[in-house]
Order: C-alpha cells, then sequence, then structure tokens
C-alpha cells in the first residue's frame, strides 16, 4: 500500500525560497503567476494494514514539523 | 563542571565547542555518540553543537532530535541541568521541543557566515550571568537556516517572560524580532544560531563568548 504526504508551510509563514522561484518564473517571462508556495512531497511504501492514525503519527512525530507546516495523506490504490 | 559534548553525524563544531570547555573549565569535555542512551553519570552540562546532522535533511536538526541520546537530553533538562544549543544545536533543540519555535531557511536564501553584533537582552539566566544586560557583544555566524520564527502569542510571551537571550544588532537572516536565541521556560536550556564557543581566545579575533561559558561554570560550580 503506498501513501503520499504533501508537506505545505502553513498560511502567513514567510517562504523565501517560493519568492526566489516566484522571481526566477517571472523573470522568464511568466506574467501571470500570482504566489509561489514550495512544498514537500514524501512517499510511502507502506504494510497493509496501516491505519490513517499510524500515518497521522508519522507525520506529526517526524515529517512535518507542526510550528511551521501543514500536511495532508494521500493513500494510493496499490497497482 | 562535567560536561557533555553531543555528536551526531555531520556535526562539525564539536571540537570547537570541547575545546572551548576544557579551556575553560579546566575539564575535557565527554564527547557522546548520538547512539548512546544514557549520559555519563554525573555529567552537569550539555552542549548540543554546530554542524549539519544527518546533512540537514528533511529539515535541519529534525533527524538529529529524534535520536537515541536526545531522550536522555530531555530527561536530563527537566532536571534542571544546563543544556546550550548552538547554531545547529540550536535547530536541534526546537525539533525536539525543548525550545519553542523553529528555524527556517534565512529570509534571502544565502548561507551568511560573518560577525554580527547582539545585544544580551537578560543577563539574569545561567548563561548570560556575566554580562550586562543591554550590552553588545560580537560573535560569529554561519548559517542557512538561522530565521527564527514562532506565533505571535509564542513571540510575545519569550519577551514578556526574559526569555529573548540575545538579539541581532543589524539584519542577519530575517528571525522574527531579530531574535538571535531564546531560553526555555525554566531558563536551563538556550539556544542560539550565533557560535560563543568560536570568540573564547584573543586568537580567534574576539572573546565575548568566553564569559557565557565562565558565568555557568560559576553558576553550575556555586
Amino acid at each position: 500500500m503506498k501513501a503520499r504526504v504533501f508537506i505545505t508551510l502553513k498560511k502567513g509563514v514567510l517562504d523565501p525560497q517560493g519568492k526566489a522561484i516566484h522571481h526566477a518564473l517571472e523573470g522568464l517571462g511568466f506574467s501571470g503567476v500570482n504566489d509561489v508556495r514550495a512544498g514537500k512531497l514524501i512517499e510511502l511504501d507502506l504494510a497493509e494494514g496501516t491505519s490513517d492514525a499510524d500515518i497521522e503519527d508519522m507525520c506529526c512525530k517526524l515529517l512535518a514539523n507542526t510550528v511551521i507546516e501543514n500536511f495532508r495523506v494521500e493513500r494510493l490504490e496499490t497497482a | 563542571m562535567k560536561s557533555a559534548v553531543v555528536v551526531f553525524p555531520g556535526s562539525n563544531c564539536d571540537r570547537d565547542l570541547a575545546v572551548a570547555l576544557e579551556q575553560i573549565t579546566g575539564r575535557k569535555a565527554n564527547m557522546v555518540w548520538h547512539k548512546e542512551p544514557e549520559l555519563p553519570e554525573g555529567t552537569d552540562f550539555i552542549g548540543i553543537p554546530g554542524g549539519f546532522s544527518y546533512g540537514d535533511y528533511l529539515r535541519s536538526g529534525a533527524m538529529a532530535a529524534r535520536s537515541p541520546v536526545m531522550r536522555a537530553v530531555k530527561d536530563a533538562a527537566a532536571r534542571g541541568v544546563p543544556v546550550i544549543g548552538i547554531c545547529n544545536g540550536f535547530q536541534v533543540l526546537t525539533e525536539a521541543g525543548l525550545l519553542p519555535g523553529a528555524l527556517m531557511r534565512n529570509a534571502r536564501l544565502s548561507f551568511v557566515c560573518r560577525e554580527v553584533p547582539l545585544r544580551v537582552e537578560n543577563s539574569q539566566s545561567l548563561f548570560t550571568a556575566n554580562y550586562e544586560t543591554g550590552e553588545t557583544v560580537t560573535f560569529p555566524v554561519a548559517h542557512h537556516d538561522g530565521n527564527y520564527q514562532a506565533d505571535p502569542e509564542t513571540l510575545d510571551r519569550l519577551e514578556d517572560e526574559g526569555r529573548v537571550a540575545f538579539r541581532y544588532l543589524e539584519d542577519c537572516n530575517g528571525s522574527a524580532r531579530a531574535i538571535a536565541g531564546i531560553l526555555n521556560d525554566t531558563g536551563n536550556v538556550l539556544g542560539l544560531m550565533p557560535h560563543p564557543e568560536r570568540v573564547v581566545e584573543p586568537a580567534h579575533g574576539g572573546t565575548d563568548g568566553r564569559r557565557l561559558f565562565e558565568g555557568l561554570l560559576e553558576t553550575v560550580n556555586a
């Protein structure tokens, strides 16, 4: 079973990396970009039966720093 | 004073800290590998050094904060043992939940490596007893992720409780309220981005950091 964890900076937290990407996009001539926020994607390959609560626990204890980051978990159907 | 310096894979200021401690306390520091579940018996000071533990993977300090030795550090801190986290050590202490807030990428994205003037905001702590409140000291900084951030309530609480130990006197990394170093609520844990251990003898170009360790030694031995 696979799951994806999307980690994003909380609203209002300054994202200098996102700002730099935004600036670079503008430099390339892309004018319609209002804002850029950069985050992380972590893919987990998990044993069958791993519960949502287990994954949430992993996020809170290590994968995300909940002082500054939010996380969202997406379970993927095994192909 | 019996010091322990924790060493993670990727620590690179552990020796600097150990040399400073030996010179000032007259006693060799115990170097404690991150896999150790216990600190040496009788440890009465713990240093978490600078560096790039675990290559800064995931987030600076994130992996180190979950290593076995950190459980022993947390227990010791809860018993009142003084703990200092310098640079990466500060990042480790916030990730471990021993200090509030987080250290993010520098606001201008560049690595800063220079000497920075700081104001001592509180000379009543274990670590700052040999400084005057309001005094200016100069410590070197060398970091990429030193931008201290916390929610406004936490920042207000730190200010109100006198837990901002050091503040940058010039823009360094974008830290909220120019915070360079903070104390925990019981005053025995200090985290700071600048490096006091790199300014302890005249050959370093300055000795402003020396009084931090001397003050601590006097308090611990008192």
